[in-house]
């Protein structure tokens, strides 16, 4: 299967891996999230970007809305221990734990290793290649799809 | 034997040679000669193009004594958590010889918020200091006088809101607020382009940012009313030719509509200042410092009038490139800061903030500030920099590199012109996207080893390295939420709603609104009731959303 696709599931047509680039709170440092983005979409998926200054109950409603199959969420200002958990927890509240959520940021390996227990699958730092967040994505729509 | 049969000799040498399989491009991509020499400044003209240090068009730096009458301001970028823990912190550096103060604000102060608004859950005190009212203001100069020293503030959607808080505490310690200097970034168009801590649409922000200009001409004459900033474009992703040209473009329209509003081009423009990133190219940062000040000069004596000298002087501050720091192997963070920060002394800077090896982490230690200082102080008083001015001047390369990118930064203006000018590139989303695409070339390289970032695609250690964060409390949050219901209980509540609706209607009326928000910071409103007030009137900034 190529990158970027997933295979027939879930009742799901095949169909490119949906992805929402989200940016919760109020930070505006938006050039990773960009650049993610793109590499995303480059990668073949369809990729979805809700803009600056979302609240996590904007995100999830447009995550849902969109049927997306991951939501990766992008953080530098320091919120990320109370936005990363909301997204997860508004997400479960309807019913979508089968969405992915991942995130990036400037975020402290002590945090990381909180909000990874919190159910947030992956936390890419900084100086990471968009190719590895590619692959991670396409690893975990593979093994669902198993 | 003649230069030019030498100059052939050695190019056919270079030709034959064996060179490295890598693109010899500086970090904005932008190709470059394996040697200068004199025949790449064919027509240079250093009375014209240079002159001396203090003079027109003041290449070569603004001051006719640069470091040798006075070294740049050390000032270090902080703030966090309370105004308590700012206050702590000013005075430690303070103490070690730090000589400016440079207030670094949280994201909710940040985008006119209050520490207990709903918006800014989980932000408070997070990535700067927490400022809801003139009360918090007052905490964190407790003990410094603000008479004496200078401040930078970075805020810029609500900028005359924190300017206003900063006025009402300096009177009342007392001071006389007509010698308080510092400067607020107050720069809005770079916001919308780039950094994205926005409040009002367009056309009022620019309106507000007049009339601070107006008012502080009259009252703080000494503060600078803003800091037009490339640093923000540059950190976004872009190249430094377009930093300069797009900063510089920001600048003239800032110049034009105080000029359209009726003010005077030489009552405002000596207290415009600018605010540059120093990325990791050496001379290519060099060269587009020296390539502002001309060009700057040029215009504003060319283009509109200016009679003051000191209105034609570019004068700016400049900070290392936080986006140049790597996770990887963090100490090596230290060098490039080094590096960095020496170019910044060689291009002339009349203040240097130095980023801590640490923030690509969390906000610095103490201890990791303190290092980012002492690279200062190791680069004023051991190195020799400061003993001449503009000490590259007259290098092949450098001169013609600056040239190069005066020339590019006129060609991008004209492409702003056509364009329909800077708020239409704005609205349209152009700069956005020139932004974005130079982040993504850049990643780019970076992934396909076009581009080598030690510790990062190259030279990489398994073994991480292990550095002590600093861990900003908890507690900020909830420390903010009590002062602020303590001062809504004690404040004259009354007096309050009155001072609200006179800004309103100042807004309304369009009036100048600074001293009824001079009023209203007096009267502990607070940050985010000053700026519903004036969003009843102007609405809220909506960005183009694209990748």
């Amino acid at each position: 299967m190529v990158a970027g696709s997933r295979g027939p599931a879930e009742g799901k047509a095949t169909r490119p891996i949906r992805i929402l680039i989200g940016k919760p709170g109020l930070d505006g440092h938006d050039r990773g999230a960009k650049v993610v983005a793109a590499g995303l979409r480059d990668a073949g998926m369809e990729v979805i970007y809700t803009g600056l200054h979302q609240t996590p109950e904007m995100i999830v409603t447009a995550a849902v809305q969109e049927d997306v199959d991951v939501v990766g969420l992008s953080i530098l200002s320091g919120a990320h221990l109370t936005l990363f958990p909301r997204v997860k927890q508004l997400l479960s509240s309807q019913g979508r734990d089968d969405i992915l959520v991942i995130g990036g940021g400037i975020i402290p390996q002590d945090d990381i290793d909180k909000l990874e227990a919190q159910g947030v699958a992956r936390l890419f730092g900084p100086g990471t290649s968009t190719d590895d967040i590619v692959d991670f994505v396409t690893m975990w729509i593979q093994s669902q799809t198993a | 034997m003649k230069h030019d049969e030498a100059h052939e000799i050695w190019r056919g040498q270079y030709d034959k040679a064996g060179k490295r399989n890598v693109d010899f491009v500086t970090q904005s991509s932008a190709e470059v000669e394996p040697l200068y020499t004199p025949s790449d400044l064919a027509g240079f003209d250093p009375s014209g193009q240079l002159s001396d240090p203090g003079s027109y068009p003041y290449t070569r730096g603004i001051h006719p004594t640069m470091y040798r009458g006075r070294l740049w301001t050390m000032r270090q970028f902080s703030g966090f958590g309370t105004a308590v823990d700012t206050n702590g912190r000013y005075t430690f550096l303070l103490v070690r010889g730090q000589t400016g103060l440079s207030v670094a604000f949280d994201f909710p102060t940040l985008m006119g918020y209050d520490s207990d608004s709903p918006r800014s859950e989980g932000e408070v005190g997070k990535c700067g200091v927490a400022i809801s009212s003139l009360e918090d203001m007052e905490t964190m100069f407790d003990g410094i006088p603000m008479e004496q020293v200078s401040t930078s503030m970075t805020i810029n959607g609500p900028a005359a809101m924190l300017f206003c808080f900063y006025v009402a505490a300096a009177e009342r310690q007392g001071a006389d607020i007509s010698k308080l200097r510092g400067t607020v970034q107050n720069d809005i168009l770079k916001e919308y382009q780039a950094q994205h801590a926005w409040v009002f649409p367009v056309e009022p922000a620019l309106k507000i940012i007049v009339d601070m200009f107006e008012w502080a001409s009259e009252h703080t004459p000494q503060w600078n009313t803003i800091s037009i900033s490339g640093y923000h474009i540059r950190e976004a992703g872009s190249t430094a030719v377009q930093e300069l040209a797009f900063t510089l473009a920001n600048g003239f329209e800032y110049v034009e509509r105080a000029v359209a509003a009726g003010l005077d081009v030489d009552d405002f423009a000596p207290r415009l200042s600018f605010f540059w990133d120093v990325h990791n190219d050496f001379f290519e940062e060099i060269a587009k410092m020296r390539a502002a000040r001309r060009i700057w000069a040029r215009h504003m004596r060319e283009r509109y009038g200016a009679k003051k000298t000191r209105s034609e002087m570019m004068r700016f501050h400049c900070q290392t490139a936080g986006v140049s720091l790597t996770a990887q192997q963090p100490m090596n963070n230290v060098v490039r800061v080094a590096y960095q920060a020496m170019a910044a002394a060689l291009a002339g800077a009349q203040s240097l903030h130095t980023n801590s090896l640490d923030e690509t982490l969390a906000l610095p230690t103490e201890g990791a500030v303190k290092l980012a200082l002492r690279t200062q102080q190791i680069l004023a008083h051991e190195t020799g920099v400061a003993n001449v001015m503009d000490p590259l001047g007259g290098s092949y390369y450098v001169e013609s590199m600056t040239n190069r990118m005066e020339q590019e930064a006129e060609n991008l203006f004209e492409q702003i012109n056509k364009l329909g000018g800077v708020v239409r590139g704005i609205e349209g989303g152009w700069y956005q996207r020139q932004i974005a695409q130079s982040a993504l070339r850049f990643q780019h390289e970076v992934e396909q080893h076009r581009r080598v970032v030690v510790g990062v695609n190259d030279f990489m250690d398994q073994d991480g390295e292990e550095l002590e964060i600093l861990k900003v409390s908890e507690a900020a949050d909830t420390t903010q939420r009590e002062r602020l219901a303590s001062l809504r209980a004690r404040r004259d509540n009354g007096r309050v709603e009155e001072c609200l609706v006179a800004l309103r209607e100042a807004a309304e009326r369009d009036e100048n609104v600074i001293p009824p928000m001079l009023d209203c910071a007096r009267s502990y409103c607070t940050l985010y009731e000053m700026r519903h007030a004036l969003e009843a009137v102007y609405g809220a900034y909506r960005e183009p959303v694209f990748f």
